[in-house]
């Protein structure tokens, strides 16, 4: 420094010591001017969830109440898309989240490979059991025995139909169908044809929405496991299911249904919707549909409700099988390898308190997984059919996704059985025997891959 | 080091390896890099593919298992039937759109740049915003292609609904975006010399023998190199079918071989599997390569030697 002034004219020397002293001067008095921001003690914990738009608003809601109840924990809550690969990524490289929002169907695979922290003592410490839950949910976040997840918002579904289609066609709209065969009736009479057999509107497709394929079998009685070891998936029931669907595609035609779904746009959430716009007069779906419903179709609600929820009919020699309706549930759980378990537990269980749940499950329009409800929650919820989705769920005939590991990959495979048999490539009992061939193998290898890892994990554990 | 003057390499022992010790130097970083984001990973999937590796627990060994089940994997031939079939007619069809496009650009008229750089700008179009374009226009309700085809009395397929179209669909959509290869002809054309096409003129050859006698040999080894280059490519396609539907709907007609190789990894953590058929892909893209070479030796004119 002093060299390379030592070069320079007096005058520019004596403007740059100046200027290093009032920098100097003003560090200094800046430092004791300002006051430090107050020391933070809290734990921080980090929170990783899938919800965006007004669920995610939900969310941070309840994050917010929960840092501000007390002052030793901060919840710092981050949406992350495509959570369950970073979740995996994450867990695997050693920095997972301290709680993280997943679906409840993944739950034994993440268990599986080992990825999730029992909550069993901290749940028995903080009071909390299966008899604060409706079971389908408790049951949900419950693998081999111990508990890896806890629900936050859940879903049940039922028919939902457009009221003033109904009227259109002469039906009456508080008269929704009960039995698939009166299903088919009313959908024959809600079905538009042009003259040259191009299909204008559709009574019922199983197509719409589209999300769970897997799951008719369990409207006929049908299961796809048997609780141990074996698939089932050509079990007579299930085989009904299918024959249910093709005989959909042998009545309208498999290539004009496929070209009508085609034609319905590919946004769930958009007025283009089939529900929505008109052209799908009775479809399955869950409880969060009175919010899109709300947002996008609002002509179905103003100036009287023109759309209307009912449980989704059985087959009518099976009047066991009345009020089934799936069920799945988002949940939280703790990955392995969380810094702060502890902390985050105490986050979790602010969030299964009845307030914190049923804030949540209010602000994301869906019903509470709590054995109880206040008053408040009804008086509150927009959704004019709450009870009826949170009364279907206790029904001896709710089902839910089979909790095993090799779920995803099943899940594809039914997918596309269903869209063999809808598209008429295969029959019900061909599609149904192939894919049990396929995967049955798949899932007894599965097994005895997680049974070899456990062998070789605890070798290991020997070894130390 | 000093830049401005040149020396010879010296022939002394210890200078030679000093300049060893420093051109390694220089080139540790892109070593380190190498080693640890390429090789590693490379060597490492070797072994997973002999392994039950799950990602989040540590890889067990399990011998040829994986190679094993994918053999007898119905899933596994039909994805790579579907991507056979699609690389057997996606490359046929993106090199002639592409050869066809290059010598359409090559005539010699006003405004050719503007018509090159129209017909090179699909390339630039992200391969996910073009899938949803094309999700809409090849729409068997209300699609622009079928409006189309309409007007002149055609009743187009529901492309992306039927398992019969679905496949030409995604065929077409691939020789639209032909730009890169297309650019590459387009360099290979105005190689051509001279003095072949007077020669060709003075033997009183037509356009067509022009073509087929003086520019298409003398293209042949761009022509090579981008139908090993597409080959590749047609091989390892993802992006798009993936963003039309990820479960390769409907009914799995555009599920591909790297989808498959994605969803075990990613989705049923089955990484020791999807290394396994990364591998398996390989072999297949090495042997069809040497095929592709061998096979042209005879069609190949290379105007250098």
């Amino acid at each position: 420094m002093a060299a390379a002034l030592r070069g320079l004219k007096p005058m520019r020397a004596i403007t740059l010591y100046t200027l290093a002293a009032v920098v100097a001067v003003s560090i200094w008095i800046s430092e004791r001017v300002a006051v430090p921001p107050p020391k933070d003690y809290r734990v921080h914990i980090t929170y990783w969830e899938k919800w965006t738009g007004f669920e995610g608003d939900a969310i941070r809601a309840v994050v917010d109440a929960f840092n501000r109840s007390q002052d030793r924990i901060h919840v710092d809550l981050l949406t992350v898309s495509g959570i369950q690969n970073k979740l995996l990524l994450a867990t695997a490289g050693g920095t997972p989240p301290d709680v993280a929002g997943l679906w409840s169907y993944l739950v034994p695979q993440y268990v599986d490979a080992r990825a999730l922290t029992p909550l069993d003592e901290r749940c028995a410490r903080a009071g909390i059991g299966p008899e604060d839950y409706v079971p389908v949910y408790w049951r949900a976040g419950v693998y081999r025995g111990a508990i890896y997840a806890l629900p936050t918002t859940p879903g049940s579904t039922a028919l939902h139909y457009n009221r003033a289609l109904f009227r259109e066609v002469g039906l009456d709209p508080d008269r929704p169908p009960r039995t698939i065969e009166e299903l088919d009736a009313f959908a024959e009479k809600l079905t538009k044809k042009r003259p040259d057999g191009k299909m204008v509107r559709v009574g019922f497709m199983h197509a719409e929405p589209g999300w769970w394929h897997w799951a008719w079998g369990y409207m006929f009685g049908g299961r796809l496991w048997d609780g141990r070891d074996r698939l089932t998936l050509n079990c007579p029931e299930n085989l009904r299911a299918y024959e249910w669907i093709a005989s959909y595609s042998r009545k309208y035609g498999a290539r004009n249904l496929q070209t009508f779904k085609s034609g319905l746009g590919t946004l769930f959430a958009s007025p283009e919707n089939g529900f929505l716009c008109g052209k799908v007069a009775m479809e399955i779906q869950g409880v969060w549909m009175h919010n899109f419903i709300s947002k996008y179709a609002p002509q179905m609600t103003k100036p009287t409700l023109q759309w209307a929820a009912a449980p989704f009919p059985y087959p009518a020699d099976r009047p066991d099988l009345a009020g089934g309706t799936m069920t799945e549930a988002d949940c939280v759980v703790i990955p392995r390898g969380a810094r702060h378990p502890d902390e985050a537990f105490e986050f979790i269980r602010f969030l299964e308190s009845q307030k914190g749940m049923e804030l949540l499950c209010l602000l994301q329009g869906k019903h509470t997984p709590l054995s109880r409800v206040s008053p408040e929650f009804y008086a509150r919820h927009p959704n004019p059919y709450i009870k009826l989705f949170y009364e279907l769920p206790r029904n001896r005939t709710a089902f839910a996704v089979p909790p095993i590991g090799i779920w995803p990959e099943l899940r594809d495979a039914l997918t596309a059985v269903f869209e063999e048999v809808l598209l008429e490539q295969k029959t019900p009992k061909q599609a149904l025997d192939d894919v049990q061939a396929r995967m049955q193998p798949k899932f007894e290898e599965y097994l005895r891959r997680i049974r070899l890892r456990e062998q070789a994990e605890g070798r290991t554990h020997r070894g130390r | 080091m000093a830049v401005d003057s040149p020396r010879l390499p010296s022939r002394s022992g210890s200078n030679a390896r000093r300049e060893t010790r420093t051109a390694l130097l220089f080139a540790l970083p892109w070593i380190i890099g190498f080693s640890a984001f390429l090789f590693y990973p490379l060597a490492a999937s070797i072994y997973y593919s002999f392994c039950d590796y799950s990602v989040l627990r540590p890889p067990v060994y399990i011998g040829g298992d994986n190679y094993r089940d994918l053999l007898r994997d119905e899933l596994f031939w039909t994805s790579l039937r579907n991507t056979g079939l699609y690389a057997f007619f996606a490359v046929p069809a993106t090199t002639a759109t592409a050869i066809t496009l290059a010598l359409l650009l090559n005539a010699n008229i006003r405004g050719m740049a503007a018509y090159r750089a129209a017909f090179f700008v699909p390339s630039l179009v992200p391969l996910v915003a073009m899938a949803v374009v094309w999700q809409y226009m090849l729409n068997g309700q209300h699609g622009v292609l079928n409006d189309l085809l309409g007007r002149v009395g055609v009743r187009g397929p529901d492309w992306l609904g039927d398992p019969n179209w679905s496949k030409p669909a995604l065929v077409l959509v691939a020789a639209w975006s032909v730009g890169h290869a297309m650019v590459i002809y387009l360099a290979g054309l105005q190689d051509v010399p001279r003095q072949l096409y007077e020669a060709a003129d003075l033997d009183g050859a037509t356009w067509w023998e022009r073509l087929r006698s003086v520019t298409l040999p003398m293209l042949s080894p761009v022509i090579l190199f981008n139908v090993i280059m597409g080959i590749i490519g047609a091989l390892q396609v993802f992006t798009l079918p993936y963003v039309l539907s990820s479960t390769g709907s409907p009914a799995r007609s555009l599920y591909f071989y790297t989808m498959y190789l994605f969803d075990n990894a990613f989705v049923y953590h089955k990484m020791g599997y999807a290394c396994a058929m990364g591998w398996i892909m390989f072999v297949v893209i090495v042997a069809l390569t040497f095929t592709a070479l061998k096979l042209s030796e005879r069609h190949v004119h290379y105007g250098g030697s």
